[in-house]
């Protein structure tokens, strides 16, 4: 297989037994700039994300904005429970440069490959 | 040697439209973890989106809120008919990343519709919505007759 972003430990069994955490939908794509990753954390905004990078690894994580009950619940779907998704990185990725962006519960992480082995252009004298 | 062999595409790139299909070991992964009641909404693979929606009650109204993250504002309806309250859009493909090797695409792209039937009668013209961090909460004025009363009773 080729070094992709893979995912690293889907939900560890502890955290897994405990719920305590929803597993976001996410798109991962490449261009020869890099990778970018979208994970759908409905709830979720700038001061809710936690970002880590760990050796190779980056644990994406979202505290939904703490809510307000309008009432009382007549029936309940949503689930008040954090997100929480691990990755395995491609090590073409420069961690120093990631960058996040969270815009209506979507969060958009840009993970750019080092200058190193970005396609190049070679120009002909 | 055959150092400048002719190039072709990596097959592994996955056609959008089939990315669904790619989870489908995912989902089944997913079957033996989860119970059922998580199933429900995690498999959408045969349903479509179905937005999670929650459903709250005061005095004066009733609230409905839907989660629908990475919408935009002017994609989303909201109607009331009979009693009835519809949430639907369109999340298109953006398109952004069209010449991208695509390695997962787990988020929906299309139409989604969602229908519930209102405890109360409400106020038509009174109706509210407000789309933030990808949740729609929609307020809904109860009608005058709707709202409870407090009657005092002179007891003798």
């Amino acid at each position: 297989m080729k070094t992709v972003q893979r995912e690293a430990r889907p939900a560890t069994p502890e955290v897994a037994a405990r719920k305590e955490f929803v597993t976001p939908e996410v798109n991962i794509f490449e261009t020869g700039e890099g990778y970018v990753l979208e994970a759908e954390m409905p709830g979720v905004n700038k001061e809710g994300l936690e970002i880590t990078l760990e050796g190779n690894e980056i644990t994406i994580v979202g505290h939904r904005a703490p809510e307000l009950m309008p009432g009382e619940p007549l029936f309940r779907e949503s689930q008040p429970r954090d997100f929480r998704r691990v990755f395995e990185l491609d090590p073409v990725i420069d961690t120093g440069r990631i960058s996040a962006h969270v815009e209506q519960g979507v969060l958009t992480l840009t993970l750019p490959k080092s200058e190193r082995v970005k396609p190049r252009k070679i120009t002909v004298a | 040697m055959n150092g400048l062999m002719r190039w072709q595409r990596p097959e592994t790139a996955v056609w959008p439209g089939f990315g669904r299909l790619t989870d489908l070991r995912e989902e089944i992964d997913r079957l033996f973890e989860e119970p059922l009641g998580d199933l429900v909404q995690s498999s959408q693979l045969m349903s479509g989106w179905t937005p999670a929606l929650d459903m709250f009650e005061d005095k004066d109204n009733l609230y409905v809120r839907a989660e629908l993250p990475g919408m935009k504002k002017e994609e989303i309806d909201v109607s009331l008919h009979e009693g009835m309250l519809s949430i639907s859009g369109e999340r298109k493909n953006e398109g952004k990343y069209e010449k991208a090797e695509v390695y997962r695409t787990e988020r929906f792209v299309g139409r989604f519709q969602r229908t519930v039937t209102l405890p109360t009668p409400v106020a038509p013209d009174k109706v509210k919505a407000q789309y933030k961090d990808g949740i729609l909460t929609i307020t809904l004025p109860k009608t005058e007759e709707a709202k409870p009363k407090h009657i005092d009773v002179n007891v003798s």
